[in-house]
């Protein structure tokens, strides 16, 4: 059996090596042209006047286009069809691409890019929130609102309240291989695009469009990428349409990739938020009613913003049970690059919203935070039966809007809703979903036990009492992370599996290799169908011509749904084989078992190749497609009612800290986590993705800061002046371990997704800052995000003021 | 320009290389050798990073911002050369699979060589030896896992380069054909670099290339007038005295790191701190007084050491306190065809503390770096010398503060009001890296931070134990 085994990653040989393969590395045929783009120096305004006459006459110089010389609008947009790929006339951010070059090569094309003299009608940008709330300058018609109760009437009534804010940063996805895209005019004007992107059917539509072609003529091949994050699920569109308009217009291949200092300039990052918050609570601290607004900065361009918005909603209540919850999200359109999707899409934003309430209340009555977040988890796992259905139907207060889009997650849908009214009231969260699969008591339990809590907790207290300048801080923080595109529609794959005559197997789906594992994981379930060694099962590149109308890889979905397709592929495949040899032996095709190699029938035993090669030779096809869709799921978004996920994934993590009171500084001293893979595909997989998410949110809240100047220009545009975590700055104690259950729901191998969710678990180390800035004075810390060390200092020093 | 060096264990001779060709750009466009990533281009993601071995030692480089004439006479070791020539593996790649170190797999081949150079030096600070490898998919501990596991495996026979020594004997004996003599720009004693630079002083001096290189790769500036100055050995050379080290301009800050390491440990660990070892290996100290930075983090130490500064054109030479030498944001005291030649610190400065502080604690540039020596004799300050980079347009001493503090009894009183004094001293900017406010907030406070340290009062907190 090969799931399950905690195999390396398919490609770790050629990783190592370095022959792995990325975009960049494809050798180029001759003549190859290399593309980058002219940018904008300032945020808002228009174009006066273009002269590109020195970048026309540049050495290397092959062709320059503005927007008016280009065949089409050449969209960019995931979502609203409002991101033409170059600017003809009004500039919307300081770095927005408006003419474009081919040269010889990638240095002569980055040194014409920056001869273009360009005149512009300047207008003031909208930069902060402030700013685009007084303008009202918004996407939607107005802020989306969802109510669960009444709210206000609960906070008022209950015995104590609070009430505060919290500032926390955008981030860039820092994938370390840039964007890059190549494509190669073929024959009769169709046209085959290399692309490093998460989201290969998207590149195919949009490229499709802009050379008014059919989705036929275009067809997209992705290997790997050198990571995602989120940051290739719609920003990789521009460069892939760039080097198809030219190659189109030239008849030769062409390549883009963007310098890193442009790639930050261009590219859209995570969303930053402002959330403030009211909430009613009892003496344990139990909530009675919250109230939510969450402001967030989406940029110029819609792109994926409004579903990463409804995450933010969908996640305001983390692992606690909201019996009131008022939730207004602001979707604000800034001239600032255009927030994209960010491993957790808004999710890690709504959350640490509840987290630092959790925090707020913990601190006002003087009880251990993790008491407050015990007494408010929803109630432990419903076992069995039918799920019951929620009290109250929910409240629309939004007006609704419709986008269509054919491909992407930034368009909308109305559901109906399906929910039958009058059975047991059961906790729901705040948009309805009824909560079947709580395990966070038992998990916290057990991580807090094996991490020894207790005694932890009483050892910062004494290091605190007798250290004046280090202090230590210790927090917990839990993750219920939803699993399922809320665009219900994006919850399907397809696959295509054949096996050749020597019993070879070639698989193929729509899911993307960021470095994940997907591959891997999807050959072992391949591989398990048919009982043949991982050997056996050849990984290929994705390809919209194999597999097409796919969703992006994205939303943590690519083992859940690409799994079960490739599982849909090979039992057809399977059971076509086991017939056959059912009808010669004449035995039950149930009787036929294949496992180690090997295929079994009552009385003889075949190796897998010779059953392919009889099966081949009896006419039939050893060829299948597979398909998947999520069940049960009915969302909607405008109502903010229903059941937009299939399930949840958790995880829990309690991190130490120790923070230099001088200076800000601190260092995470011990992390243990555990987390909620379901029956892990692939142990060794799994606990990667939750190292490496929990350090990358960690890095979110600490030391990743985005600035952007008063005239809208971002001034950490690269590795030198954006920080991401280094080495020496994951946990000095670093426990990692996967919480051993079955996804009670039926998904692949009874295993959960785990690209996202590890990522919330870094909230563990803001929090423990927080818990160790308040052991310095009599204020509550109310730190903002990224805690820098000069916003922790800033805090500490809030805090002796007894602020 | 005409070099000749080692790839992978074969000879290459290059006629008429661009000065300002970078090494990555070579390997991946010119040889197809494309193992060797593009991160960043600045580097600072490691990304790129190959060995490099000459008549000293074996180190990792960023290829991204390294010049080929740089590699004249050298040896290099790309990820495609870590591996035996069989395809057997190097213990660390090996260790990477079994350890699950790559995820994406970009960041994997400057790590991998990272690690193996790290290997075969013996050395076991592995967050250390990675410090200058971004990686945004793991966390790192896979990869520190794989690390830890292959020190115990011998240095596989084929990373042992044909020493670089031979081929320059083979150049110096005129073994290499035809190849054109070395070229005033790139002058092999200190003499001919004089007269080099005093020839055409407009010309770039280029050292290690970690701030040259991004006016190339980043400003896309054309450099058609270089002098390298990587073949001047006499520039690199560390001279020891009872009470003073004579450090060449172009010594390497790895060396420089080592050379005071036990004479002044919190010098040393600022080094470590201020660079990866990629860049540790390239950057020269002449490089980094000489640029002039108002950030850069050698000068405030060396003020506060007390250095001084040797300059040379032609055949004058001439000595300055290194305070003097910054005159103001952008300006030295550096005349027309004047270089660095050499800086000399004191052996014995027991009151020397230097702080560091940014927003992440390796390979970042200074929000302040702040350096104190302070002498107290009979429960007086009797000495003060402080200096801070990050806090005014140029590495600048505290002449205020100084002033306080000397002939006061050692006190935290003391301390307080000399505190005070900072803003007579500094106006700090603020930008992205740190608000003025907290840039001389942050000042004030290492200056306390002085004191406790001095109290015995625990104030690190890199030397917290879980």
């Amino acid at each position: 059996m090969t799931v399950a085994k905690p195999l390396p990653h398919d490609a770790a040989h050629l990783h190592v090596t370095g022959q792995a393969r990325y975009v960049d590395d494809i050798p180029t045929p001759k003549g190859t042209l290399h593309l980058a783009f002219g940018l904008s120096s300032i945020a808002a305004g228009r174009i006066s006047s273009i002269d590109l006459d020195a970048v026309r006459t540049a050495p290397g110089v092959v062709g320059v286009w503005e927007a008016k010389d280009l065949p089409s609008d050449c969209d960019c947009s995931p979502s609203a069809q409002d991101e033409p790929m170059l600017s003809g006339a009004t500039i919307h951010y300081l770095g927005q691409p408006i003419f474009l070059i081919a040269a010889t090569s990638h240095l002569a094309a980055r040194k014409a890019a920056r001869l273009g003299q360009i005149s512009y009608a300047e207008r003031d940008a909208i930069l902060t929130i402030d700013e685009a709330l007084a303008a009202d300058s918004r996407f939607e018609d107005g802020p989306r609102i969802w109510e669960k109760g009444d709210a206000g009437e609960a906070i008022d009534t209950a015995p104590r309240q609070i009430s505060g804010v919290i500032e926390m940063g955008g981030q860039e996805h820092f994938y370390l291989e840039g964007q890059s895209a190549m494509a190669l005019p073929q024959e009769g004007g169709d046209m085959v695009v290399h692309s490093s992107t998460q989201h290969p059917t998207e590149i195919q539509h949009k490229v499709a469009h802009a050379l008014h072609l059919p989705m036929h003529a275009v067809r997209v091949e992705t290997r790997r990428m050198g990571g995602g994050f989120g940051g290739k699920e719609s920003q990789g569109n521009a460069l892939a349409i760039a080097c198809a308009i030219v190659a189109a217009a030239t008849g030769r291949p062409a390549k883009m990739r963007y310098d890193r200092d442009d790639d930050f300039m261009i590219t859209g990052k995570r969303h930053d938020f402002r959330i403030e918050y009211r909430v009613g609570f009892d003496d344990r601290g139990v909530i009675s009613g919250v109230e939510f607004e969450q402001y967030t900065r989406c940029g110029w361009a819609q792109d994926l913003s409004i579903p990463v918005a409804d995450r933010a909603m969908l996640h305001a209540d983390n692992a606690y049970h909201l019996p009131n919850a008022r939730i207004e999200s602001h979707r604000l359109k800034t001239n600032t690059q255009s927030a994209t999707a960010f491993r957790g899409f808004g999710g890690p934003q709504g959350m640490l919203g509840i987290e630092r309430v959790m925090d707020h209340i913990a601190y006002d009555l003087g009880l251990d935070p993790v008491a407050v977040r015990r007494a408010n988890y929803y109630a432990a796992e419903v076992e069995g039966g039918q799920p019951p259905t929620p009290a109250a139907p929910p409240r629309s207060l939004t007006g609704k809007m419709n986008e269509q889009d054919i491909a992407s997650r930034g368009s909308e849908e109305l559901v109906t809703n399906t929910g039958a009214a009058g059975a047991v009231a059961a906790q729901t969260t705040p948009y309805g979903q009824v909560i079947e699969d709580f395990i966070l008591h038992e998990m916290t339990d057990r991580l807090l036990g094996a991490a020894d809590y207790e005694t932890r907790r009483a050892a910062v207290a004494e290091w605190n009492a007798g250290n004046a300048v280090i202090k230590k801080g210790l927090a917990f923080s839990p993750v219920k992370f939803g699993i399922s595109f809320t665009l219900t529609h994006l919850n399907q794959a397809g696959a295509l599996v054949h096996v050749y005559q020597d019993g070879s197997i070639h698989m193929n789906h729509g899911g993307t290799e960021m470095g994940q594992g997907l591959f891997q994981k999807v050959a072992q379930v391949a591989a398990d169908r048919f009982g043949v060694p991982l050997e056996m099962v050849k990984i290929t590149a994705t390809d919209t011509g194999k597999v097409p109308n796919t969703s992006a890889t994205a939303a943590s979905s690519g083992s859940d749904l690409n799994g079960m397709a490739v599982k849909a592929a090979c039992d057809t495949i399977r059971d076509r084989m086991a017939n056959h040899l059912a009808s010669l032996h004449q035995c039950d095709a149930r009787e036929v078992v294949f496992a180690d190699g090997q295929v079994s029938v009552p009385g003889e035993t075949y190796s897998f190749a010779k059953v392919a090669q009889l099966t081949y030779e009896a006419r039939i096809s050893l060829s299948a497609t597979g398909f998947y869709r999520t069940p049960k799921l009915s969302w909607d978004r405008i109502k903010g009612h229903g059941r937009p996920f299939f399930y949840f994934a958790y995880g829990a993590a309690l991190s130490e800290v120790a923070v230099d009171t001088l200076t800000g500084e601190y260092r995470i001293l011990r992390t243990d986590i555990l987390h909620d893979a379901g029956s892990s595909l692939n142990p060794a997989l799994d606990i990667g993705q939750v190292e490496g998410g929990f350090v990358q949110g960690a890095g979110w809240l600490t030391t990743e800061e985005l600035v952007w100047d008063s005239v809208g220009r971002l001034r950490t545009h690269a590795p030198s002046t954006y920080k991401i975590p280094a080495c020496s700055d994951r946990p000095d104690v670093f426990n990692v371990a996967l919480w051993d259950g079955r996804n009670r729901e039926d998904t692949i191998y009874r295993s959960k997704a785990v690209g996202e969710p590890p990522f919330m678990l870094g909230m563990s180390v803001f929090l423990a800052l927080s818990d160790a800035i308040a052991a310095c004075g009599a204020g509550y810390p109310s730190l903002d995000a990224p805690a820098t060390p000069e916003r922790v200092l800033a805090a500490i020093e809030r805090v002796r003021d007894g602020i | 320009m005409d070099i000749t060096f080692l790839l992978n264990g074969e000879s290459v001779e290059l006629r008429n290389v661009s000065p300002t060709a970078t090494l990555l750009d070579w390997l991946r466009e010119e040889r197809g050798l494309t193992g060797t990533k593009e991160g960043c281009n600045e580097g600072d993601c490691g990304a790129c990073t190959v060995m490099v071995t000459d008549a000293r030692s074996a180190r990792a480089l960023n290829a991204c911002i390294l010049f080929l004439p740089q590699l004249d006479g050298c040896a290099v070791r790309t990820v495609e050369g870590i591996s035996a020539p069989d395809g057997q593996l190097h213990p660390v790649q090996q260790a990477m699979i079994d350890h699950h170190g790559s995820q994406c797999g970009f960041c994997t081949p400057g790590s991998i060589v990272s690690m193996a150079v790290a290997h075969l030096n013996g050395d076991r600070n592995h967050d250390d030896a990675l410090a200058g490898n971004l990686c945004r998919c793991t966390g790192y501990a896979p990869i520190i896992r794989a690390a830890q596991a292959a020190t115990h495996h011998p240095v596989p026979d084929w990373m042992t380069d044909t020493p670089p020594a031979s081929l320059v004997q083979k150049y110096s004996s005129g073994g290499l054909g035809a190849r054109q003599p070395p070229s005033l720009n790139a002058p092999e004693t200190l003499d001919d670099l004089a007269t080099a630079y005093a020839a055409q002083p407009q010309a770039t001096l280029i050292a290690g290339a970690t701030d040259v290189g991004l006016w190339v790769t980043k400003s896309l500036r054309d450099l058609d007038n270089v002098i390298f100055l990587n073949r001047c050995t006499e520039l690199q050379h560390i001279e020891t005295t009872d009470g003073s080290l004579r450090i060449g301009a172009g010594v390497t800050m790895d060396r420089v790191l080592a050379s005071v390491k036990d004479l002044h440990p919190t010098y040393a660990e600022m080094i470590r701190r201020y660079g990866s070892a990629q860049v540790r290996a390239a950057a020269t100290i002449g490089g980094n007084i000489a640029n002039g930075s108002p950030i850069g983090d050698n000068p405030p130490a060396l003020i506060a050491l007390g250095a001084t500064l040797h300059l040379r054109a032609g055949d004058h030479r001439r000595d300055m306190p290194l305070e003097e030498f910054f005159i103001d944001y952008g300006k030295q005291d550096r005349a027309k065809g004047e270089f660095v030649e050499a800086v000399t610190i004191p052996r014995h400065a027991p009151g020397l503390k230097v702080y560091k502080l940014s927003k992440r604690f390796d390979q970042d540039i200074s929000a302040v770096c702040g350096a104190f020596n302070i002498t107290v004799t009979d429960g007086t300050v009797s000495e003060a010398r402080i200096a801070f980079g990050g806090m005014a347009g140029i590495p600048k001493r505290a002449q205020a503060v100084e002033t306080a503090l000397i002939g006061k009894p050692w006190s935290e009183a003391t301390i307080r009001a000399a505190k005070a004094m900072m803003t007579e001293d500094y106006a700090p900017l603020s930008d992205m890296r740190a608000s003025a406010d907290y840039r001389l907030h942050a000042a004030e406070n290492m200056l306390l931070r002085y004191w406790q340290e001095d109290q015995g009062i625990a104030s690190n907190v890199l030397e917290v134990s879980p």
